[in-house]
């Protein structure tokens, strides 16, 4: 059992327990909205199309998920930005 | 008046006849009236959990039909006094019986009685809204498995929907030790995903599947983790603070020993 542990260790593999947790989080909440479940990558990419309008985006770190809190359900989203267009950044300036 | 709680789960095979039949147990030891009553009609088992299917001579639908009087319907429990049982008929159909009918049959019981504990069907369907009809309140049980707790997040959806607002979880069948390993949720986690107030767990211990075997509910005279833990459920529902057992601090031998050196390290 010890070797068990250590193998999973050196595969970093987590916990059977958090992967459960963590699918079920998902599914609980695809149940309650009755959402299909691919629908957040969808609107991840639509989300990310948006931004990259206005931002230069690091998209291999952004993270679109939904969270139930207290029975009620939001959509978080963490979007890390680079910096702002440069085309942008001009037409800020010539509005100063 | 009474409190009519319907004990209910959306999977099957939980432990809902099993935590029923206990927790009447355990409130009737504690000086209270409890009529236990099954709502799983066509598919009724209370009776043999409790070890009292020899003398179910009337059932539900036999009330329901005029042909015998609700409290002459009710089965006595010998082994504790102020314990009965409406058992359901084995005949009849879940839709034989309407949730009219049940609101009544848990309305007459709440003036006699403290408690009233409806034993629910699994599923979602009309044995369901049955169950539900007459119940005040609910107790949803879940294994710390994926399937149940999904089932018991649905069941609740559909409790709230009902208008039953006081909705409290039992964990069943926790074992703390692949708690402490990481290889099962703990109780932590399922409180955390279905966000329900805990009432209790309830670890897995063979001792259950002995004692109803023999026809007994594990609280009536065995002194066992599961038949502990029903009590402290029991003085819960009563409202008095009980804290959560250590049950994943008491887990293993090791634990013991550790425990053991630590007191004496600190003395």
């Amino acid at each position: 059992m010890i070797i068990d542990r250590i193998i999973r260790f050196l595969k970093r593999e987590p916990l059977s327990k958090e992967v459960a947790k963590n699918r079920l989080k998902l599914v609980i909440i695809q149940d309650r909205l009755g959402v299909e479940p691919d629908i957040v990558d969808v609107l991840k990419d639509e989300i990310i199309g948006v931004l990259t309008k206005y931002f230069e985006i690091d998209t291999d770190q952004v993270d679109v998920s939904l969270h139930r809190e207290e029975g009620s359900v939001a959509l978080v989203a963490s979007i890390p930005i680079l910096s702002m267009k440069e085309r942008l950044r001009g037409k800020a300036a010539q509005n100063r | 008046m009474g409190r009519a709680i319907v004990i209910t789960s959306g999977k099957g095979g939980v432990g809902k006849t099993t935590a029923t039949a206990n927790l009447g147990t355990a409130l009737a030891m504690a000086g209270r009236k409890v009529a236990l009553v099954d709502a799983d009609v066509g598919l009724r088992n209370l009776d043999l959990v409790m070890g009292l299917e020899s003398r179910v001579v009337y059932t539900s639908m036999d009330v329901i039909e005029g042909k015998c009087d609700l409290f002459k319907a009710l089965v006595p429990d010998r082994r504790v006094p102020n314990l009965k049982l409406l058992a359901a008929s084995q005949k009849a159909k879940k839709e034989d019986i309407s949730p009219e009918q049940m609101r009544e049959i848990c309305k007459k019981l709440k003036e006699e009685f403290d408690y009233v504990l409806i034993d629910s069907p699994a599923g979602i369907e009309r044995g369901f809204r049955n169950a539900v009809a007459g119940a005040d309140e609910a107790i949803v049980i879940t294994t710390p498995e994926v399937a149940a707790v999904r089932d018991a997040d649905r069941v609740i959806g559909l409790l709230q929907a009902e208008g039953i607002t006081e909705i409290k979880l039992i964990i069943n069948r926790l074992a703390p030790r692949m708690v402490k390993k990481g290889d099962m949720l703990s109780q932590e986690d399922v409180v955390e995903i279905l966000s329900v107030e805990l009432l209790g767990i309830v670890p897995e211990d063979k001792n259950i599947l002995i004692s109803t075997n023999r026809g007994f509910p594990v609280t009536l005279n065995m002194k066992s983790a599961a038949a502990e833990a029903f009590r402290r459920i029991a003085r819960r529902l009563e409202g008095e603070e009980v804290d959560f057992s250590d049950l994943i601090e008491n887990g293993g031998f090791f634990d013991k020993l550790r425990k053991l050196f630590s007191r004496n390290g600190k003395e």
